[in-house]
């Protein structure tokens, strides 16, 4: 499986996600620069962290307006995987592939360290390698990762299924103290109602190699792959 | 000629910043502090005739995020 | 024009315009008179300190690029690959605008890093501040500034994309009114692609990219040489305020524009902007540059071209390069949309000289300006050793509340708050994780694994500032050692009070000539670093600091070890004496509030002897963790390795030695230790091994499922449950922080 991974100015996780893609079997990655315009030949695109045009306005509000966004838009819309971590989460919110938006966390500070997301539902495209209620520990390192939509919104994603992973603590409990950020109902990542879009804050390219830590980062590539 | 565009964060919408500005100024003593929201002012020199309806479409498509933010427009002559 | 009064403005003694005069051949002009001010300033020069850092070992087998000769200095660590890596300070700035302050600071050294040709692959960095606890205004000002700080470095290394991955921060109250930010980068490259300064070919066009310039930090450079007072409160515009976006660009930019092979010469413009790139490449390059500052990208209209000349401006290159190249080059700033012009050439009449259009302004043989400074040696005070702590005046302290003071100490307590707010996983290579002695970081595209640590203890540096620095280095080593890895170089920022007052010298000189001798000791040359000089405001000077940067080596993944505690029955064994020396310690100052006495005798042998033992133990994987005795003595060291966050493991430990007081043996801190622990299996084998290689050691007991730390010493026993541990070594930065 081909992955394009877009580097826009300002990305830093790029090289990241290129890594932790090229060590699972079957799958490849490439950088694709943002002035590009064509994805073809791909099948499926990663938007990654970082601080593209240095969060400059909003996180991702710049960004979405690059030329290789045509493209990425009109590759979600037949149904292509978009994979927008962190950052790309972010971008993919700004340009409204993904319901809501990411606003500065509750505490004021930026955070980086692992947290504990549980899988919410298995049967999507980016969760199968995995079974609902799995807790898996993720890196997270954000300043702006508290998810936002409002009431309708969130009934939305509710009733659709379209929340895939929630903070929750080490036993799996979704509660306030495993919230680092203050997003709504504990949410960290979703899809779209098509469920070929993905976006969560934690970084799972930083949860694959056994040296780092963590490995539950896999479970969510291998499941584009499977 | 000047645009300026005044951003706020919805009402719905938790501001921390402006929590902690409140708070700030509570330990100061200033009385009677309600709520405080923390935005921006974006402010465009212009030349030539204004595109009032432009602006409009660029404050919403650009300048501020539509889920979480709140504009205000005012052009200065 | 120019009167004696602007001259001393300018910080130039009468003596220094005679020299300018000679060397010009005529008075300068007021531009040529603000040139020299910044190139001859302490932060530019090293006046003061230039004749006694030539005492340090500055060569070996692996040095590439030596201190002194370009931006940074350059080690090979095999196959083909090197490192580059440099500390700086941003002291002065920071106490001002703590912010932007530290965020530039950081700019500052990663451009010296790749404009060497090397990748920025992590930072770290050593932070000090008064003491944060408490109602004053002092210590509010002291939260501010620590928190301005820490918000400024992970502000700039975050955006940019290199992770933070380790430090020191220390709270002392010589330090209100003058915090310390010395920040660290280091870089990786291949042997052919390190990078020079110097300008080089007749006829090659000088290139400008980067920010536009503007008014920043106006003369910065003279003023950090200057000491603070209320007044320089109003020199906000000598700060300068970063863009980690703009350095994001210039990096990826450079790195491309030096793996094209267009570049001829490349240098970063910081301290001294336009003026001192211009004038060290051409002194490098034995040539002479001429530029046009109106062809220079500016920002603000209007400004003159002393302003153009020293304004600091962050984010901003010099590339000088090779003549036909251009539309190459071009090519590549517009790919990374970044401004940019041709603003000069290279000749071959060993001139600086600045054209604003026709009229030349500025004419100055470069390398008299760049490399030849006045040098001074001031005078030292005489050295008094300060008298021997007389045990018998120090109440003996309740054991149990005494480890629970110093590990909640902000000195020595987590620094969980602060380095959470760096990204310190970004670039996938944070191998070892904040909170242990050392960091260890995979560079991936090496396949190297090194190890990192900074390391200065000021309080033994003011008691004893030749002792004080031995130990600096040897501690850096030993955390190194502790990690499995072998020390290969040093980098260093001193930084101390005005030298021109006999006791700070004599702490300068003492200081670096303790560094000169244990760097040699060590085997670790000095690459490179930073001086800086006049850190005193009205409530006095600072602790000497001289802070030791250190890298090391590790070969093998298997060997990297962390400071915790493993598996219970895993067996604990002291390598080195239990030791005695209380003076110039932790336990003095926080339980007795006492800042007295001699520092604990460095000896290198025995210092050497044990880390080579440990590090050889961890070699033959029979060492579960290794953690170094240091400030607190054994007894936090012990706590600590408890630490690791979950709450499942104690141990159990026996110290029983002639010491007839509890707090002598669980406090001191005598050098040489390290606290290691190994499976039970190996316990004997270790033991005897530590005994063949000459190595005093002693088994002191076991790490236990009972979530407690029990130490029995002759005189006591005390237990501590590891939550009450966990809750004043974890706790206490954050609920200071949170008011």
């Amino acid at each position: 499986m081909k992955f394009a991974v877009v580097r826009f100015p300002g990305s830093n996780c790029d090289q990241d996600c290129v890594l932790a893609i090229n060590s699972l079997p079957s799958a490849s990655a490439e950088i694709v620069w943002h002035k590009d315009e064509s994805l073809a030949g791909y099948d499926a695109v990663v938007l990654p962290g970082g601080f593209s045009y240095g969060d400059y306005l909003r996180c991702g509000a710049i960004a979405r307006f690059s030329p290789i966004m045509t493209a990425v838009k009109a590759f979600a819309a037949k149904g292509g995987t978009v994979v927008g971590i962190c950052n790309g989460f972010q971008i993919l919110c700004e340009s409204g592939l993904l319901p809501g938006a990411l606003i500065r966390n509750r505490g004021l500070h930026f955070i980086c360290r692992h947290v504990g997301v549980r899988v919410e539902v298995w049967n999507s495209r980016f969760t199968s390698a995995a079974c609902t209620g799995q807790v898996l520990n993720l890196p997270i390192a954000h300043g702006e990762g508290c998810y936002y939509a409002d009431h309708a919104t969130l009934a939305n994603l509710r009733a659709n299924d379209q929340v895939l992973l929630r903070y929750c603590d080490t036993q799996g409990r979704i509660q306030a103290d495993a919230n680092p950020n203050g997003s709504l109902e504990n949410i960290a990542g979703i899809r779209n109602e098509a469920g070929n879009v993905f976006g969560l804050m934690p970084h799972p390219e930083r949860a694959c190699d056994p040296l780092l830590g963590s490995t539950d980062g896999r479970a969510l590539f291998e499941s584009l792959l499977s | 000629m000047k645009a300026l565009v005044t951003i706020l964060p919805k009402p719905s919408v938790l501001d921390p910043a402006g929590a902690a500005a409140a708070e700030a100024m509570k330990h100061l003593g200033v009385e009677g502090v309600g709520r405080v929201r923390i935005g921006k002012i974006i402010e465009i020199e212009l030349s030539g005739s204004v595109d009032e309806a432009r602006l409009h479409s660029v404050a919403t498509d650009l300048l501020s995020n539509p889920v979480v933010e709140d504009y205000t427009l005012h052009i200065q002559a | 024009m120019i009167t004696p009064d602007t001259i001393a403005k300018h910080g130039i003694t009468p003596e220094e315009y005679e020299r300018i005069c000679s060397i010009l051949g005529r008075s300068p002009n007021l531009t040529e008179l603000g040139v020299f001010s910044v190139m001859w300033s302490e932060h530019c020069s090293y006046k003061n300190s230039k004749l006694e850092l030539k005492k340090f070992p500055t060569t070996g087998s692996r040095v590439l690029v030596k201190a002194g000769e370009e931006n940074a200095g350059v080690i090979d660590i095999g196959d083909g690959w090197a490192i580059a890596f440099k500390m700086e300070s941003h002291n002065h700035p920071s106490a001002v605008e703590p912010f932007q302050g530290a965020a530039t600071g950081v700019g500052g050294i990663i451009r010296d890093i790749f404009t060497m040709g090397a990748r920025p692959v992590f930072s770290m960095n050593s932070l000090r501040f008064g003491d944060i606890r408490g109602t004053s205004p002092q210590a509010a000002t002291n939260r501010r500034l620590f928190a301005g700080v820490v918000a400024g470095i992970a502000h700039y290394g975050n955006c940019i994309g290199i992770p933070t991955i380790g430090g020191e921060v220390y709270f002392d109250d010589s330090y209100s009114g003058n915090p310390l930010v010395n920040v660290f980068c280091l870089g990786v490259l291949r042997h052919e692609q390190i990078a020079r300064g110097a300008a080089r070919g007749i006829g090659n066009p000088v290139f400008y990219v980067g920010a536009e310039t503007g008014r920043d930090g106006l003369a910065g450079a003279a003023f950090a040489s200057r000491e603070l007072t209320e007044e320089s409160k109003q020199d906000r515009p000598a700060v300068q305020v970063g863009d980690p976006f703009r350095e994001k660009l210039l990096l990826e930019a450079c790195l491309e524009l030096l793996a094209s092979g267009c570049v001829a010469g490349i240098q970063d413009m910081g301290a001294a902007g336009l003026t001192c790139s211009t004038c060290e490449t051409a002194s490098r390059g034995g040539t002479g540059v001429e530029i046009d500052v109106n062809l220079v990208p500016k920002r603000e209209s209007g400004m003159s071209p002393y302003e153009i000349l020293l304004s600091e401006s962050q984010e901003r290159m010099l590339v000088i390069v090779k003549k036909g190249q251009e539309d190459n080059v071009r090519a590549i700033f517009e790919k990374w949309d970044l401004p940019y012009a041709l603003v000069g050439i290279v000749n071959d009449d060993g001139m600086m000289r600045v054209r604003e259009g026709d009229d030349i302004v500025v004419e100055i043989p470069a390398r008299q300006l760049a490399d030849e400074a006045p040098l001074y040696s001031r005078e030292a005070a005489p050295n008094v050793p300060v008298a021997p702590i007389d045990v018998a005046t120090i109440a003996e302290a309740d054991c149990h509340v005494a480890l629970l003071t110093l590990l909640s100490h902000p000195s020595i307590a987590s620094k969980r708050w602060v380095w959470q707010q760096y990204d310190h996983m970004v670039r996938l290579g944070a191998v070892v994780l904040p909170g242990s002695d050392a960091a260890v970081f995979l560079i991936r595209e090496a396949n190297k694994i090194l190890a990192a640590s900074t390391d200065c203890n000021a309080i033994y540096c003011k008691q004893d500032p030749r002792e004080g620095a031995k130990i600096a280095v040897a501690e850096a080593a030993r955390n190194i050692a502790c990690t499995g890895a072998i020390p290969l170089a040093v980098t260093d920022n001193l930084n101390f009070g005005n030298p021109h007052k006999p006791e700070n010298f004599l702490q300068l000189r003492e200081a670096i000539e303790g560094l000169a001798e244990a760097c040699r000791r060590f085997d670790t040359p000095v690459t490179g670093g930073n001086v800086s000089l006049y850190n005193e405001s009205p409530e006095g000077a600072i602790d000497p600091t001289p802070t030791v940067g250190m890298v090391g080596l590790v070969e093998d993944v298997a060997h990297i070890t962390t400071q915790f505690f493993k598996q219970a029955d895993d067996v604990i064994i002291l390598v080195g004496e239990p030791g005695d020396e209380l003076g110039a310690s932790h336990y003095l100052l926080a339980v007795h509030g006492r800042k007295e006495g001699p520092p604990p005798q460095l000896d290198f042998d025995r210092e050497i002897a044990v880390q080579n033992a440990v590090r050889a133990l961890i070699r033959m994987r029979l060492v579960q963790s290794a953690h170094d005795c240091s400030e607190g003595g054994l007894a936090v060291s012990l706590a600590e390795s408890c630490l690791a966050g979950s709450l499942a493991l104690g141990a159990e430990v026996a110290l029983l030695t002639e010491a007839k007081r509890a707090d002598v043996v669980l406090f001191n801190e005598s050098q040489s230790r390290i606290v290691i622990s190994v499976k039970p299996a190996n316990a004997t084998s270790v033991l005897s091994l530590l005994e063949w290689r000459g190595v005093p050691a002693r088994r002191l007991g076991l790490v236990t499922t009972h979530p407690a730390l029990r130490i029995s010493t002759a005189a006591e026993v005390q237990e501590w449950s590891i939550s009450e541990l966990e809750s004043a070594h974890a706790t206490t930065i954050e609920n200071v922080m949170a008011g």
